[in-house]
């Protein structure tokens, strides 16, 4: 039983940081029905620029001030890259076919990793070990305390990012322009600044995303984006893209389903289907969810959307 | 909207610009320079074939680093081959650790009429790419390739300065199981050619000899995240966690590990043997064992020497092969010496017939291209370092006594 809790555990911890990546690529899709394929790069340099900050940093300052510095630094970079990807790479494209935004978000992940690869090098790098962290224990599962801290400061963001969109000026704006763009313009709305905001909105919680994953595993890789990204893409889809809650419940779902497939699969199989096929699983349930429910768990059905 | 063909396209050009990146880094051949000065001097390229970029890169730039230090003391010492003198040119490829690369960049090489290939770092990468040498007739030399069957095909030009898994499985096995006296055992590979066939060997070792696998699992080599299959571990308690790969899983690995509190010992292969496995580990370090086919560095006849111009010339301690490297293109240099020609055709039969003091140790082939009397050593992290443990050779070594005939014993197997 404690097994199990552990491997309960493992997969919330693992689907809350996709669910916060999710998020980023389900607000863009919602509002442009544009899939931001740069998502999970944005997400890297999150990482990257936390993780430079705090090997510059060092045991310099208290440990939380560090990561606050660190944090704040790669919201304030993730925030401007994704401004400027949306004004330099999307806007121009916006009323051009489906097909060239979508090519061209490829093409700026592409160049985004390369980038960040010219920066830091194309090495694992390790962060220094300034947290240490604290066991907590209950019911015979274990985990630490950077990590039940991580998981709640993920479930806080999404329910602020829930409580903005539904309650403030700027959520409302938000959701007017995701369900007619021209219609909002013409009511007042200025559609080019919420989208704009929309991208900062989600390439922040991208960046607190990338330090998340930093101090979990505890090191960062140009690529590390690229799988991340996947999985988030594929958690927002399987919760229903342009659905906020969907996207939080596809992340720990995925989470779920990856940690317990891996877990428990092998045994129920006979070994023949074991822990390497792990990713496998994850798009299983995908495949099977999207031909009962085509437009995700929780995504409303219509008929334009991909 | 077909995500498949967006993920397709987005690979491709993720390839073709990883391609034309590393067009840019590709040797930097002084051909210009050096011909207006020795216009009589015969060019005789080497090529070396590693991972130079990727997670891996740290690894492959070491082999090559090993080369040019080599092929830029042959040029100093000056050798002269059928009464001319020879200029050596390094000409260093980067295979990405993919196999489908690794072939590419084999036929680049044999394009450019290399006269030997010190390569290539990834067995998955060093057995497709032995058979376009192997057609082109170009002795190859892996520094590094330990998985067994890179010297089953057949090929006459294929060889290594490494012991294979075929042993270092088996001694990881003896040694978990004399020495560490585990009981109950857990497997993990990252389903490589390499870490799946050092764990298959390590497993056959271990069940062969009483000990009980309490789970076999597998990972790839672009995982982080362990904790499911470590948590399924957990279960079971096992003594020993065994894990067949290279260090930016096994550092994680290790990591995760302390954090699920599993107090199971940890070992592995040559893969995690290396300074990076413990930056990345940090504390969780501690305690974590590895083989690695070879004697100590400093503990290699040329070794402290050698040591000491790596880090005077590239200001870069030595990850793992670069010895390796090293002595590969001088068993190329005496085989042309032995056979006065640079000609792959006329030198080729004296690369097998190899007798040669080098940085490592003697070097010698078996018929296969095996070095013979391989020996491996088995290290521990102590306070953040790798300290060597017990090194195992066939009557190679003084450190052996005791373990002698264990890794013969497993064999025979």
């Amino acid at each position: 039983m404690d097994i199990f809790l552990q491997q309960v555990l493992n997969g919330l911890l693992l689907g809350s940081i996709y669910a916060l990546v999710a998020l980023g690529y389900t607000m863009v899709y919602g509002i442009l029905g544009l899939i931001n394929f740069a998502h999970g790069d944005i997400v890297m340099v999150g990482a990257m620029v936390a993780l430079s900050v705090v090997m510059a940093l060092g045991a310099s300052l208290p440990v939380m001030v560090v990561l606050v510095i660190a944090t704040a630094a790669s919201i304030l970079v993730c925030v401007t890259l994704g401004l400027f990807i949306e004004r330099a790479a999307y806007r121009p494209l916006r009323r051009a076919p489906r097909l060239a935004p979508l090519i061209t978000g490829i093409g700026v992940s592409i160049l985004i990793q390369y980038s960040a690869a010219l920066v830091w090098g194309k090495q694992y790098l390790s962060m220094p070990e300034i947290v240490k962290p604290g066991k907590i224990e209950f019911g015979g599962a274990q985990i630490t305390s950077t990590q039940a801290f991580i998981f709640v400061l993920a479930c806080a963001i999404m329910a602020a990012l829930l409580w903005f969109v539904k309650t403030s000026r700027m959520g409302r704006a938000m959701r007017a322009t995701e369900q007619n763009p021209d219609v909002a313009g013409l009511m007042g709305v200025d559609t080019n600044r919420v989208i704009a905001f929309t991208f900062a909105l989600g390439a922040s919680i991208g960046a607190i995303a990338g330090v998340m994953v930093l101090l979990t595993y505890g090191q960062g890789h140009y690529f590390m984006g690229f799988m991340l990204g996947l999985k988030a893409f594929t958690a927002a889809v399987l919760g229903g893209i342009g659905n906020i809650p969907g996207a939080m419940l596809g992340g720990l779902l995925l989470g779920l389903i990856e940690s317990l497939a891996a877990g428990y699969m092998g045994d129920i199989t006979g070994g023949v289907f074991g822990s390497n096929y792990r990713d496998v699983y994850a798009f299983f349930v995908l495949v099977g969810v999207l031909m009962l429910r085509p437009s995700g768990l929780m995504g409303v059905g219509s008929g334009d959307r991909a | 909207m077909d995500r498949r063909q967006l993920l397709n396209t987005a690979a491709a050009v993720a390839t073709a610009i990883a391609l034309a990146a590393c067009g840019d880094k590709a040797p930097p051949a002084p051909k210009t320079a050096e011909a207006p000065k020795a216009p009589e001097a015969q060019i005789v390229k080497i090529g070396v074939a590693s991972p130079l970029t990727g997670a891996q890169a740290h690894i492959g730039i070491d082999i090559r680093n090993g080369v040019q230090l080599a092929i830029e003391d042959a040029n100093k010492a000056g050798v002269s081959i059928g009464g001319k003198a020879v200029k050596f040119e390094m000409v260093a490829e980067d295979d990405e650790a993919n196999p489908t690369k690794a072939t590419t960049v084999a036929q680049k090489l044999a394009d450019a009429k290399v006269a030997a290939v010190v390569g290539h770092f990834n067995s998955g990468a060093s057995i497709p790419a032995s058979k376009i040498y192997a057609d082109a007739g170009i002795p190859q030399i892996s520094p590094s390739s330990t998985n067994p069957d890179y010297t089953l095909k057949g090929y006459k030009t294929t060889f290594r300065v490494v012991a294979h898994d075929g042993r270092q499985g088996p001694t990881l096995g003896r040694f978990a199981l004399d020495k560490l006296k585990a009981k109950t055992i857990a497997v993990i590979d990252d389903s490589t050619a390499y870490g799946q066939g050092l764990a298959d060997n390590f497993e056959a070792t271990v069940k062969a000899g009483g000990a009980k696998l309490v789970a076999r699992e597998h990972t790839t080599d672009k995982d982080t995240d362990f904790k499911a299959i470590l948590t399924k571990i957990k279960g079971r308690n096992p003594d020993l966690i065994m894990f067949g790969g290279i260090d930016p899983q096994a550092a994680p690995m290790k990591k995760q590990m302390a954090e699920l509190g599993i107090k199971a010992q940890f070992i592995g292969g040559d893969g995690m043997q290396t300074p990076n496995f413990i930056k990345l580990a940090g504390d969780s370090s501690e305690g974590a064992m590895a083989s690695i086919p070879g004697l100590p560095k400093d503990k290699m006849p040329g070794g402290t020497e050698f040591l000491a111009k790596y880090k005077a010339k590239f200001n870069a301690e030595v990850e793992l092969y670069a010895p390796m490297g090293y002595d590969a293109v001088m068993v190329f240099i005496e085989a042309m010496k032995r056979a006065d020609s640079a000609d792959p055709a006329k030198f080729l039969p004296e690369v097998g017939k190899t007798d040669y003091k080098g940085v490592i140790g003697p070097i010698a082939f078996d018929d296969k291209g095996d070095l013979k009397n391989g020996p491996i050593t088995i290290y521990v992290v102590k306070g953040g370092k790798w300290e060597a443990l017990e090194t195992v050779a066939p009557g190679a070594t003084p450190a052996a006594e005791a373990k002698t005939e264990a890794p013969k014993d497993a064999e025979k197997k």
